[in-house]
């Protein structure tokens, strides 16, 4: 061991949700230090197209935290702007067929009980909101409070605000105990870091993270691939995706599932997803997912069958078995808090993870409902099951 | 010291390419962006915000800097492109996609 440092909490990852509370935790007043086994925005950060999303979400308690993210995300894009490539842009969502429009229209009009803005748009309307849009689609619905960001610029940014002391490419291989079972720090393959607090921001890893902990936290990898045009004109005003897109996002199945997810950046490439696979680790390029991917963000805008795709890249959702992410203290570890598992909606629900977390951890009032949230909730379950205990 | 020389190499007659429509030698096997730097060119893109001048800078295809218009098609990537008798290279302005803009 190089020294022993210490802070009053580790966060465990680097990607946006951990960044976010750093920045939180940091803005309560804590000392804090940020481990990360890889770089910046390695994980799945690094590979997402920095959605902020209410537009897929049923009312409940995922939603309810995206409607808390969208207005901090509001406040940071106050603090860093441009620099994080915010675009309160909003999205469409357009049905491929009448039958979906009257299943989109119900989904929307739940949503707009619960505080979401969802504003029914008639065929004949589409095409002045996005101009390149297929022609004949029966109709859609537009969310204005949908916005992007560019995921890594916003993970560097909320790191460097939070002037947490960073530790990056080393891997945590342990996490300290007292005799009560309580956390007392993390060992990195380099140094020990002393904390009574450990917050596990660990992404697709968070499971690992957990089992050093000696509990259950059954994080899943889901992965996803984004297709790169080449740079383009605005021709995508918004994020555009098929009404399709909500029931993959909340299917639990293993088999490939695929819609089109279209939008412009700032940069000028328009990325295309969204695709969602359970195979592991597994990075080979699949081309029959490339295909698919292209073949329906086509049908949804018929002019980028004359653009050119530069590049493929992958990723891995953190995904846990109820769909919802893991955030808060462990009933089962004093000292351990949970920030992960957020599945494809980390960028979005990062600000109100780390907002929560950082309440928690400065032992203020957390006007929120964390309960379905709970890291515990799989003990017992078959997913869950393994040692809940060491 | 010429590369020919260098390496030995007994290329097989020079063709012709086009470069905002002056001719330009190129040999066989060369790719549009080395027959270009042969011939002094290094820049034949302005980038999309600062209009400033681009050319080669990985040479392998990979950094999508040394992008150009060729035979019509945009974006195309000059290291990778082998020189063919008559291809056209026009400089290209921004994304090259101007007539999509709506």
């Amino acid at each position: 061991m190089l020294k022993r440092t210490s802070y009053d909490v580790v966060v465990v990852g680097a990607g946006v949700v951990g960044a976010a509370c750093a920045y939180y935790a940091a803005r309560a007043g804590l000392r804090v230090a940020v481990v990360d086994r890889g770089p910046v925005a390695g994980g799945t950060t690094g590979a997402g197209e920095g959605n902020l999303l209410v537009s897929d979400k049923e009312p409940g308690p995922e939603l309810d935290l995206a409607l808390l993210s969208t207005t901090l995300w509001r406040e940071l894009a106050e603090e860093f702007g441009d620099r994080v490539e915010y675009e309160p842009k909003g999205g469409l969502v357009v049905a491929s067929a009448p039958a979906g429009l009257d299943a989109l229209n119900g989904f929307a009009a739940k949503q707009r009980t619960v505080g979401v803005e969802a504003v029914p748009v008639a065929a004949d309307s589409l095409r002045e909101l996005e101009p390149h849009l297929a022609e004949g689609l029966p109709g859609g619905v537009l969310y204005p409070q949908d916005a992007q960001v560019q995921p890594a610029l916003a993970a560097a940014h909320l790191l460097r605000a939070s002037g947490a002391e960073r530790y990056l490419g080393e891997a945590v291989t342990a996490l300290r105990r007292g005799p009560d079972g309580a956390i007392r720090g993390v060992v990195t393959e380099r140094r020990e870091l002393a904390a009574p607090a450990v917050v596990n921001a660990a992404g697709t890893w968070g499971g690992a993270v957990a089992e050093l902990a000696g509990v259950r936290l059954p994080v899943l990898p889901r992965r996803g691939f984004v297709l790169v045009t080449e740079p383009l004109p605005r021709l995508v005003r918004r994020k555009v995706y098929a009404a399709d897109y909500v029931a993959d996002v909340a299917s639990g199945s293993a088999d490939l599932q695929s819609s089109a997810v279209v939008e412009g950046t700032p940069a000028g490439p328009v990325l295309i997803g969204a695709s969602r696979e359970r195979v592991g680790f597994d990075r080979t390029l699949r081309p029959e997912v490339l295909h698919r991917l292209a073949a329906q963000a086509v049908a949804l805008f018929p002019v980028l069958r004359t653009v050119a795709v530069q590049r493929a890249y992958r990723g891995f959702r953190p995904y846990l078995p109820d769909h919802l992410p893991a955030i808060g203290h462990d009933a089962r570890v004093p000292g351990l808090y949970h920030a992960c598992g957020h599945e494809g909606a980390g960028i979005g629900l990062a600000p109100a993870t780390g907002l929560l977390i950082a309440r928690q951890l400065a032992g203020e009032a957390v006007e929120f409902e964390l309960a379905p949230f709970r890291p515990e909730r799989f003990d017992g379950t078959a997913e869950g099951s393994g040692s809940g205990a060491e | 010291m010429d590369p020919l020389e260098l390496v030995g190499a007994e290329p097989g007659p020079a063709r012709t390419i086009l470069f905002d429509g002056r001719p330009v030698s190129a040999l066989p096997g060369q790719t549009l962006a080395a027959a270009l730097w042969a011939d002094g060119v290094v820049a034949w893109r302005t980038t999309r915000v600062g209009g400033r001048p681009r050319g080669a800078f990985c040479g392998i295809g990979q950094c999508f800097d040394c992008l150009a218009t060729v035979n019509g098609r945009p974006n195309q990537r000059l290291c990778l492109l082998t020189a063919e008798h008559g291809d056209a290279v026009t400089t290209q302005e921004g994304h090259g996609h101007g007539e999509l803009d709506v």
